[in-house]
């Protein structure tokens, strides 16, 4: 029978460390609702959003009151939109009506955020995955509640460098959209290169081709309970320290797991997978950073800061996967910078570039993520951090993602404030050094020696 | 069965569990394991209760702890045994 200092430690764990179940993900498929026609299309992406969906909501909150666990986040993902559209839309603004239709179809079910205004073009884009790409800075700065996704390069396919290219420009283009709040838009695109189906996390969810109609996935997460789970090892070898991330890692998936199947079994949808990422949130104590101070770094950026976080990333997989049947999606440490209060005050110190995120990147998921740069940063500049972010991904058999955010009339050392679970972040420096003729070349980088597996 | 862990924390006063078990008798819910402890100088009480059939829904006998915690000065959490259960066991 469970003993009171069990109880006593997990609720410690919600209460005082942060511990909640990040997302509730419900993927919808869209591919019965393609119609030729933009307006009966709309009508049908609104109804069968209205009608899986009904119940998402009001059963997370029930969960969350019966286990006194909080579901920080309902939302929902689906089919990319750039497939979806494709025999419909003739323009831009036909996109940017699918996500109107998206927008009010989530505020009608009480979601915070739908994901899915994507296209998957990691070989090449259709003209109609084109449109949709270039409609973004429109559709983004039109609604409040859809993501954008863009899958621009795969270790099978190898980059799309003219879409690497185009995602230059369109995200200076929604940063000066939506200018007036501190280009907001941007936070909600991110260029991702091997995307992953069941991803639950925004902004790079989306309900994949190979998924089911319907299916739930689960994002947990938990930084500040690995924090405090450190503080008790302080001085430990590394034997102790990799053990104690893991079976707290461990304690954390199983929450989510259990989260995952009530729902699923709820709603009557099946479950998919759960999302191994230690999450951060601008809440203090709620932070990635402060567990690589934990493990005896001054400042994330230091040197060791890749091997600890290397290390950080393997050791909650490690955990995580014996929690839960089933794990998928981005499963690893995030290390946005705004969304981490740890982070956001390591850049201010001078400790962390955009350089030494990069490098960390390689040894966690996702990437370059919620990073502020000077408004003036040219649209070569943003396609050159994508392509080195894409290759990254690309060589290593890992998702990797760029979200950057071309801050207006910002340059280094102001702030930018996005509000919310999104935080404020000081604009960072970018190398000024030119890449224009390399990025400017049209075409692909082929894939890498080692994808020829077959 | 089904089991609910219900916790009481707070400073120690006249009749906490008085007054959560009054409740639970009116809403059918047996007790089956009551423990207390001082932990970091608060009160710390756990009980394991039977709610199969509760009067009302699980949702609205854990907020009506709530509330009696909020009159008596404590906290009260009403949670659901599988939590601990997953979390602590394989």
């Amino acid at each position: 029978m469970i003993n009171m200092n069990e109880v006593i430690e997990t609720n410690e764990m919600i209460e005082k460390e942060n511990l909640d179940v990040r997302t509730i993900t419900l993927g919808i498929s869209l591919i019965d609702c393609i119609d030729p026609d933009i307006d009966k299309l709309c009508a049908h992406i609104r109804e069968k959003i209205e009608h899986r969906a009904e119940k998402l909501v009001r059963t997370g909150n029930d969960i969350e009151k019966e286990y006194g666990i909080p579901i920080v986040n309902k939302r929902i993902s689906v089919t990319p939109v750039g497939l979806i559209g494709s025999s419909a839309c003739r323009e831009g603004a036909d996109f940017v009506k699918i996500a109107k239709t998206l927008d009010d179809a989530a505020k009608n079910v009480g979601v915070n955020f739908v994901g899915g205004y994507s296209a998957l073009v990691s070989k090449g884009m259709t003209k109609a995955e084109e449109m949709l790409i270039r409609s973004i800075p429109d559709a983004l700065s039109a609604t409040e509640r859809v993501m954008s996704s863009i899958n621009a390069g795969s270790t099978r396919t190898g980059i799309n460098m003219d879409a690497v290219r185009l995602m230059g420009d369109v995200i200076c283009e929604t940063g000066k959209k939506t200018a007036d709040k501190d280009s907001i838009g941007c936070t909600k695109l991110v260029v991702l290169c091997n995307a992953p189906d069941d991803n639950p996390f925004m902004a790079g969810a989306f309900h994949g081709v190979t998924e089911a109609d319907a299916v739930i996935n689960v994002g947990v997460s938990g930084p500040g309970v690995v924090k405090t789970a450190l503080q008790k090892v302080r001085d430990k070898d590394f034997e102790v320290l990799c053990e104690t991330v893991k079976k707290t890692a461990f304690k954390v998936t199983r929450v989510g797991q259990l989260v995952a199947r009530e729902a699923s079994k709820r709603l009557d949808i099946p479950f998919g997978i759960v999302d191994l990422s230690l999450a951060p949130t601008p809440a203090v104590g709620d932070s990635v950073a402060d567990i690589l101070k934990e493990m005896g770094l001054e400042q994330p950026g230091a040197p060791g800061t890749t091997a600890a976080l290397a290390l950080l990333n393997d050791q909650v997989k490690k955990g995580g996967v014996m929690a839960s049947s089933y794990v998928g999606g981005l499963s690893g440490a995030f290390i946005p910078v705004s969304e981490d209060q740890g982070m956001i005050d390591a850049v201010k110190a001078g400790a962390l570039s955009i350089e030494k995120l990069e490098a960390m990147t390689c040894v966690c998921s996702v990437g370059l993520d919620m990073i502020a740069v000077p408004g003036d940063t040219k649209p070569e500049t943003v396609a050159g951090i994508i392509a080195d972010e894409m290759a990254i991904g690309m060589v290593n058999n890992k998702t990797t993602a760029v979200r950057v955010i071309p801050v207006a009339g910002k340059k280094v050392g102001d702030m930018a404030s996005f509000g919310g679970l999104l935080g404020y972040a000081p604009i960072m420096k970018v190398n000024g050094f030119s890449c224009d003729d390399f990025v400017n070349r049209t075409g692909r980088i082929p894939a890498p020696i080692h994808s020829f597996k077959n | 069965m089904k089991k609910a862990i219900i916790t009481v924390v707070g400073h120690d006063t006249v009749g906490i569990i008085a007054s959560v078990c009054t409740y639970l008798a009116e809403q059918n819910v047996n007790i089956l394991d009551i423990s207390q402890t001082i932990v970091n100088g608060y009160f710390n009480m756990m009980m394991i209760a039977d709610v199969s059939e509760p009067k009302t829904g699980f949702s609205e006998l854990a907020t009506g702890l709530e509330e009696i915690g909020k009159k008596v000065g404590v906290l009260i959490h009403c949670q659901r045994e599988d939590i601990f259960d997953s979390m602590h066991r394989i």
